[in-house]
C-alpha cells in the first residue's frame, strides 16, 4: 500500500471530523452556488425589470442568510480538520513512540537516534497540513465541481461542456510539470543541499577559522555559494513554477472563453441574462478548490515523504514477549529470585549485532553465583556489551539460554526482570529534568530524604548542592552541564536508590582526578557489597578485586578464573596485563 | 527586549537595497489581481451589455479585453512569482553575508555564551525564515493597499458611496480581522509553543534515553507522559484551528457583506436613472474580485511576528559587544616569540568560580611546556587566552615585551598552530581542509604534513584520495582519523608556537606514542605549549606545569615530579598505569 492510501485509510479512526470537515465544504459549495442564484435574480429584477429595494427585500434578506451559513460553514470546517489533524498527529505520535519503546535499545542505538526524535517530532508535525488540509481539499477537489457542473448543465449544456473539458487539464498538466520538475530537483539536489549546508558549516567552524586566521575570508565565499544556490534554484523554480502558470491559465482562460460563449448567445437571443450571469458567477468558483488543492500539493507530498519515514518504523516487528501473563502472577508469587542473590547461567549462547548477521557472542558459558563479582576484560568487539545486554533483556541469544535459579531468562516479565537489575552505565543519559528527577528513575514516587541518601552514597550529593537550586537544578541538554564524573555519580545514585540484588557496571576509562577518582571507587565498592556483579573493567585494581575474571575475545570465552590464578597461567589475561599494564 | 517596530525597520534597511526588485514584484501583483478583476468586470460587461442586444461591434473591444486578462494573469503571476524568489534569494544572500560579518569579530565567545547545542541551526532557520520577509510580510499588504485603492477610485467614478463601503470591507478583513485572530490567538499560541518545546525534549529524552528508561522500567511511564502533553496540544490545536476558522468566516462574510451594501446602494440608484444595470452589475463582480487582496492578509499578519521574532533574535547575537577589543594601531608581529605569562586570573562571568587563579610561567622560542592536570582545572582556557578569544583579568600575557592586547588579534593567532578537541572538518575536500592552514602551500608540503600525522596512507586509500569529500555529507571519519587530519593542518602551517590541547585524544595508544614522537620532531626551531590529561611522553618537555582548580599545584620536569613522594603528578601517573587500554 502507497503511503498516501496508509494515510487515508487511518484518517479512518477520525472519520467523523473528516467526513464533517468534507459536508461542511460541500454543503457550502452547494450554498455558494445558491448564492450565486440569488445574486444573479436580483440583479436581473433591477436590471431588466426596473425593481427596487422594496421588492427585493425577501431575496436580499435571503442572500443574507445563505452568506451568513456559508460563514458558519467555513467555521464549522476548519475547526473540524482542526480536529481531524491534532487526533491524528495525536494517536500516530502515541503510536511510534509506544512501538520504538517496544523495539527497544538494540534499535533506538546512538547514530539512529537523532534520526528517530526527528521523526517523532517533525516527521508527525509535517503531517499536520495533510490531514487539515490537503485531505480534505482533495475530496472537495472532485466534490464541488461535480456539483457545480450538476447544477449548470441543465441550465446551458455549452457552458457545462466547456467546464467539464477543462477541468482535468489542471491535474494533467500539474503532474507532467511536477514530473519535470522532480527529476530537474533531483539531479541537482546533491549539489543544492551541499551548498544549503554550507553556511551552517562555516558557522559551526567558526572557531577553528578564526584560530586559523581565515574567518575574514568567507564572505566572499558564503557570497558566491549563495549566489550559485540562487542560479541553480531559480533554474529549477523557471520549470516548477509553470504548474502555477498552468493553474492560473486553465482557470482564467476557461472562464473568458465562457464569458465570450454566452455574451455571444445572449446577444442572439438565444439565452436568458439572469442564467448567464449565474454562470458567469459560478466559473471561477468551480476552479477554486483545484487551485486550493493546487496550493497545498507540496504540503500534502512532504507529509506522504514523512509518512513513509514513519511507517517504516511501525512496520518493523517488535520482538514478541513470550510468558508475559503467566510469569507476571507466577513471577511474583514464586518470586524466582527472591532471595538477594540469584543463580545466572549461561549456556552455549549465541547472539548477534543488531543487524542480525555479524556475531556478537560465539557459545558463551558461563555460571554468576549469587554474592559473586565478575570483571570482564577483552577488547572492543569482544562481546561484553553484547552480555550486558542480553542480561538487561535489550537482546536475546539467537540459540542458547540465559536461566535464573534454572527458570529461562525469556519466561520472566522483563519489567519484572528489569526491576531486579542495576545498571551503572559509563555515561547515562541525562534527562532534561531535575538532578533529582534523575536520580529517581527507578523510583519516580521516591522520598526526597531517599534520593539525598543514595546521592549521597554516590557522593553525588557534594556536586549537587553546590549547583544554582540544589536537587531541583535543570540538567540534561537543556540545563546545567555536567561533566563526566558527575554523570557517572548520577548513575550510582540511581543504582543506590533501585537498591537490586543484581548490579551491571561498565566501569569509567578515565578520570585521572586523583581525588574524584578516589571517591568514585569507594562508591562502587559500597554498591557492590552484597550484591552479585557483573563488571566490564578498565582498571587493573578492579580486575583484581574481583572474584572471578571472563576474558572475552571475539565473542568466545578464552579464560575464567580468579586473577590469582589467571596471573599464574600463560594466557589473553596476562598478555593483556603486560601489553598495557605497566605502560607509561 | 528590542520594540518591534525597531526590529521590523532594522529589517526594512536589511532589504532596502532590493526595493527595485520589490517594487517589480509588487508590480506584478497589483498586475495578477487587476487581471482577475479586469477578467470579472469586462465578463460581466459584456454579458449585461449582451442582455440588451446591442450590436456585436459594442462589445468587441470587450471581448478583446476578456481574452487578455485571461490569458494575463497567468503570465503576471508567473512573472510575480519569478520575480519575487529571486528577490528571496538576492535577501538570503545579503542576510547571510550581514549575518557572518556581525558574528565573525563575536566568535568563538559569544556564540559560546549561548550554550544551546542548537544554535546555529537555529540562527540558520532564522535566517532562512527572513529569507521569506519580502515575500509574506512585505508584499501582501502593499499589494493589498495598492488594489483597494484602485479599485476604490474605479468605485468612485460611479458613487462616492461604492468607494466608501469598499474601502470599510475591505479593510474591516485586510486589518481588523487579522489583528482580532492574532489578539485571540495569543494565550494559545504561546501556550502551543511552550508545550510543543515541553514535548519535543520530552520525545528527545525518550528515544535518546530509552535504553535507560527501559533498564530502570520507565518507558511506560514516558509514555503516558507523552500521551498526556500531546492530547494537551490537541487541544490547544483545535482551539487555534477554531479561532482561525473563525477569521477565516468573518473574513468571507465581510465580502459577502460588502457585496451585499454595493447592491443595496446601487439598486436604487439604478432605479433613479443615475447607474445604468450593465455598471451595477459591472461594480458588483468587481467588488467580489477585489477581496482577492485582502484574504491572504491574515497569513501575513502571522508571519510578520514570526518574521519579527527571528529577526529580533539575530538582532540580539548581532548587537553583542565583541569580547575583545583590536588595537587602533596594532604593534609589529614578533618573528621569534617569547611569551611570559604573568599571574593569570581568569573567570568565564563574575558568577562564576575562576577558572584560572594566579598563573604564571613563560615560553621562550624553542621551549617545550607540557600542561597537565585533570579535566576542569582551566587547561583549555589557557589556549582560549592566548589565541585572544578572552581577554585576561586581571594578569597579563606578554609578548616579547608588549602586552598581547597590542597587537593585532589575527596576527597572534598567526603565531599559533592549533590541535584541539573541538577541531571542526568542514564540509569539503581533505585537500581544502588542510589547505585552510595554508592556502599556497605546495603539494609536497601537503603531503609531508599528512605523512607527519600518520593520515598519509590513510588518505590514500580512500576512493578519491586527498580530493575525498569530509564532514557530514562526505566520508564518515573515525575520532582518530579526523584528529589526525587535524594535526597534519596544524602541522603544515608554518607557525613559531605548536598550541596542542588533547592533540592524542581518540588516537589508541600505539598510534599515540607514534604521534608524539612526530610531534616532537616537528617541534624542532619552534616552541611547543601542550595541554594534556594523558601523561604519555613528556619526559622530553622542558617543564611540565600540574594544574589542579585553576592554580599551578607542582612544576618541574618529568624526572623531577615523578620522584615526588604522595605528589598529585606521580598520582595521576599511578592512576593513568591502573587502566587497561584494552581497545
Amino acid at each position: 500500500m502507497t503511503p498516501h492510501r496508509r494515510l487515508i485509510s487511518e484518517a479512518w479512526q477520525v472519520r467523523l471530523y473528516l467526513i464533517l470537515t468534507i459536508v461542511c465544504g460541500l454543503i457550502g459549495g452547494v450554498l455558494m452556488v445558491g448564492q450565486a442564484w440569488l445574486l444573479s435574480r436580483i440583479i436581473d429584477r433591477v436590471f431588466l425589470s426596473g425593481a427596487g429595494l422594496s421588492d427585493q427585500q425577501s431575496a436580499l434578506l435571503m442572500l443574507l442568510i445563505v452568506g451568513v451559513t456559508r460563514a458558519l460553514l467555513i467555521w464549522l470546517g476548519e475547526s473540524s480538520a482542526g480536529r481531524v489533524a491534532a487526533g491524528m498527529q495525536t494517536r500516530l505520535r502515541r503510536r511510534l513512540f509506544d512501538h520504538i519503546m517496544a523495539l527497544g535499545p538494540a534499535f533506538t542505538g546512538s547514530e539512529r537516534s537523532g534520526e528517530l526524535a526527528s521523526t517523532l517530532v517533525q516527521g508527525i508535525d509535517a503531517l499536520d497540513a495533510y490531514f487539515s488540509q490537503y485531505l480534505p481539499r482533495l475530496a472537495l477537489a472532485a466534490l464541488v465541481p461535480l456539483t457545480i457542473l450538476i447544477v449548470v448543465f441543465p441550465h446551458d449544456l455549452l457552458s457545462g461542456v466547456v467546464l467539464l473539458v477543462t477541468a482535468p487539464l489542471i491535474p494533467l498538466f500539474m503532474i507532467l510539470i511536477g514530473n519535470m520538475a522532480d527529476a530537474l530537483t533531483r539531479k541537482q539536489y546533491r549539489s543544492l543541499s551541499r551548498m544549503s549546508a554550507h553556511f551552517l558549516d562555516v558557522l559551526q567552524g567558526l572557531t577553528t577559522l578564526k584560530a586559523f586566521g581565515r574567518s575574514r575570508d568567507q564572505v566572499q565565499a558564503i557570497e558566491r555559494i549563495t549566489g550559485q544556490f540562487r542560479d541553480t534554484t531559480m533554474g529549477v523554480l523557471r520549470v516548477a513554477f509553470l504548474s502555477a502558470l498552468v493553474l492560473e491559465m486553465v482557470g482564467t482562460i476557461s472562464t473568458a472563453i465562457v464569458a465570450v460563449e454566452i455574451g455571444l448567445r445572449l446577444l442572439y437571443a438565444r439565452m436568458a441574462f439572469v442564467d448567464a450571469l449565474f454562470i458567469l458567477l459560478l466559473a471561477p468558483e468551480y476552479y477554486l478548490p483545484l487551485r486550493a488543492l493546487g496550493a497545498s500539493f507540496h504540503a500534502g507530498m512532504s507529509g506522504v515523504a514523512a509518512a513513509e519515514r514513519i511507517f517504516e518504523v511501525l512496520d518493523r516487528p517488535a520482538p514478541p514477549i513470550i510468558g508475559l501473563p503467566i510469569d507476571r502472577e507466577f513471577g511474583v508469587s514464586q518470586t524466582p529470585i527472591n532471595r538477594p542473590k540469584p543463580i545466572i547461567r549461561f549456556d552455549d549462547v549465541y547472539a548477534t549485532y543488531e543487524d542480525g548477521t555479524r556475531p556478537a557472542l560465539n557459545g558463551v558459558s558461563f555460571t554468576i553465583h549469587p554474592g559473586e563479582k565478575i570483571a570482564l576484560v577483552g577488547p572492543s568487539g569482544a562481546g561484553k556489551s553484547t552480555l550486558i545486554n542480553l542480561l538487561l533483556r535489550f537482546v536475546d541469544p539467537s540459540s542458547g539460554s540465559i536461566t535464573v535459579d534454572g527458570r529461562p531468562l525469556e519466561s520472566l516479565s522483563p519489567d519484572w526482570w528489569r526491576s531486579h537489575v542495576a545498571w551503572v552505565q559509563q555515561r547515562p543519559y541525562l534527562f532534561n529534568d531535575s538532578a533529582a528527577a534523575n536520580i529517581a528513575l527507578a523510583r519516580p514516587d521516591a522520598h526526597p530524604d531517599d534520593i539525598r541518601r543514595a546521592a549521597e552514597l554516590a557522593h553525588a550529593h557534594e556536586f549537587i548542592e553546590e549547583l544554582p537550586q540544589g536537587y531541583d537544578t535543570p540538567i540534561g541538554e537543556r540545563g546545567a552541564r555536567l561533566s563526566g564524573g558527575q554523570a557517572q555519580r548520577i548513575a550510582l545514585a540511581r543504582a543506590f536508590l533501585k537498591d537490586s540484588p543484581l548490579v551491571l557496571l561498565d566501569e569509567a576509562t578515565a578520570n585521572l582526578d586523583p581525588a574524584l577518582e578516589a571517591l568514585i571507587r569507594e562508591s562502587i565498592r559500597r554498591l557492590l557489597a552484597d550484591r552479585t556483579a557483573l563488571i566490564i573493567a578498565h582498571r587493573l585494581n578492579t580486575v583484581t578485586a574481583a572474584d572471578r575474571v571472563i576474558v572475552l575475545d571475539g565473542g568466545r570465552v578464552v579464560q575464567v578464573g580468579s586473577p590469582a590464578a589467571l596471573s599464574q597461567v600463560d594466557g589473553a589475561y596476562r598478555r593483556l596485563i603486560a601489553a598495557y599494564g605497566g605502560e607509561s | 527586549m528590542k520594540r518591534s517596530p525597531s526590529v521590523f525597520l532594522r529589517l526594512l534597511r536589511l532589504a532596502f537595497p532590493l526595493a527595485g526588485w520589490m517594487a517589480l514584484a509588487v508590480l506584478l501583483g497589483v498586475a495578477t489581481i487587476g487581471s482577475s478583476i479586469g477578467l470579472m468586470t469586462t465578463s460581466a460587461f459584456i454579458i449585461a451589455s449582451a442582455a440588451l442586444q446591442p450590436p456585436l461591434a459594442d462589445i468587441q473591444v470587450a471581448i478583446v479585453g476578456v481574452r487578455f486578462f485571461g490569458i494575463s494573469r497567468g503570465v503576471f503571476r508567473y512573472l510575480e512569482r519569478y520575480v519575487s524568489h529571486h528577490v528571496t534569494f538576492r535577501l538570503l544572500a545579503r542576510l547571510r553575508v550581514w549575518f557572518y560579518r556581525s558574528i565573525e569579530p563575536l566568535a568563538p565567545v559569544r556564540l559560546q555564551q549561548m550554550r544551546s547545542g542548537d544554535l546555529l541551526s537555529r540562527v540558520v532557520g532564522d535566517i532562512e525564515t527572513l529569507e521569506n520577509f519580502y515575500i509574506r510580510v512585505i508584499a501582501p499588504p502593499v499589494v493589498a493597499l495598492i488594489v483597494s485603492l484602485g479599485s476604490a477610485a474605479f468605485m468612485l467614478r460611479y458613487d462616492p458611496s461604492f468607494a466608501l463601503v469598499l474601502l470599510i470591507g475591505l479593510t474591516l478583513a485586510g486589518v481588523a480581522v487579522p489583528v482580532i485572530t492574532r489578539w485571540l490567538s495569543r494565550a494559545p499560541g504561546r501556550a502551543l509553543i511552550a508545550g510543543r518545546a515541553d514535548l519535543n525534549v520530552l520525545l528527545v529524552d525518550g528515544v535518546q534515553g530509552a535504553a535507560d528508561l527501559i533498564a530502570y522500567g520507565q518507558s511506560d511511564r514516558q509514555a503516558e507522559q507523552v500521551g498526556q502533553l500531546s492530547e494537551e496540544l490537541a487541544n490547544l490545536r483545535v482551539q487555534m484551528a477554531r479561532i482561525e476558522g473563525f477569521g477565516d468566516m468573518v473574513g468571507n462574510l465581510l465580502l459577502y457583506l460588502t457585496t451585499l451594501a454595493v447592491l443595496i446602494a446601487g439598486v436604487p440608484l439604478v432605479r433613479s436613472g443615475d447607474l445604468t444595470g450593465i455598471q451595477l452589475t459591472v461594480l458588483v463582480m468587481a467588488t467580489i474580485a477585489s477581496f482577492e487582496a485582502v484574504l491572504p492578509l491574515p497569513v501575513a499578519f502571522q508571519h510578520l511576528e514570526t518574521n519579527l521574532e527571528a529577526g529580533r533574535r539575530l538582532f540580539d547575537l548581532v548587537d553583542a559587544e565583541p569580547e575583545i577589543a583590536s588595537p587602533e594601531s596594532p604593534s609589529d608581529i614578533p618573528a621569534v616569540p617569547a611569551l611570559a605569562i604573568n599571574d593569570l586570573h581568569f573567570a568565564y562571568s563574575p558568577t562564576d568560580p575562576p577558572a584560572l587563579n594566579g598563573v604564571t610561567f613563560s615560553l621562550r622560542s624553542g621551549q617545550r611546556i607540557a600542561i597537565v592536570g585533570p579535566s576542569g582545572a582551566g587547561k583549555s582556557t589557557l589556549a582560549a587566552l592566548l589565541l585572544r578569544f578572552w581577554d585576561v583579568n586581571p594578569g597579563q600575557i606578554v609578548l616579547n615585551g608588549t602586552d598581547i592586547r597590542d597587537y593585532d588579534p589575527d596576527d597572534v593567532r598567526h603565531l599559533f598552530a592549533l590541535v584541539d578537541q573541538s577541531t571542526y572538518l568542514f564540509n569539503a575536500t581533505i585537500r581544502e581542509n588542510l589547505l585552510l592552514a595554508r592556502p599556497d602551500a605546495p603539494d609536497v608540503a601537503l603531503i609531508d604534513a599528512a605523512k607527519q600525522a600518520r593520515i598519509h596512507e590513510f588518505i590514500q586509500s580512500l576512493p578519491d584520495g586527498y580530493e575525498t569529500w569530509v564532514g557530514e555529507q562526505g566520508v564518515r571519519l573515525s575520532g582518530g582519523e579526523r584528529q589526525r587530519i587535524a594535526l597534519a593542518r596544524a602541522l603544515l602551517k608554518q607557525a613559531p608556537i605548536l598550541l596542542l590541547d588533547e592533540p592524542t585524544a581518540n588516537l589508541d595508544a600505539l598510534t599515540e606514542q607514534a604521534v608524539l614522537h612526530t610531534l616532537v620532531e616537528a617541534s624542532a626551531g619552534r616552541s611547543m605549549l601542550l595541554i594534556t590529561h594523558r601523561l604519555v611522553g613528556l619526559e622530553s618537555f622542558n617543564e611540565i606545569l600540574v594544574l589542579q582548580a585553576g592554580r599551578i599545584v607542582e612544576r618541574g620536569t618529568h624526572a623531577e615530579l615523578i620522584t615526588v613522594p604522595g605528589g598529585v603528578y606521580r598520582r595521576m601517573v599511578e592512576l593513568q598505569n591502573e587502566v587497561l587500554v584494552v581497545e
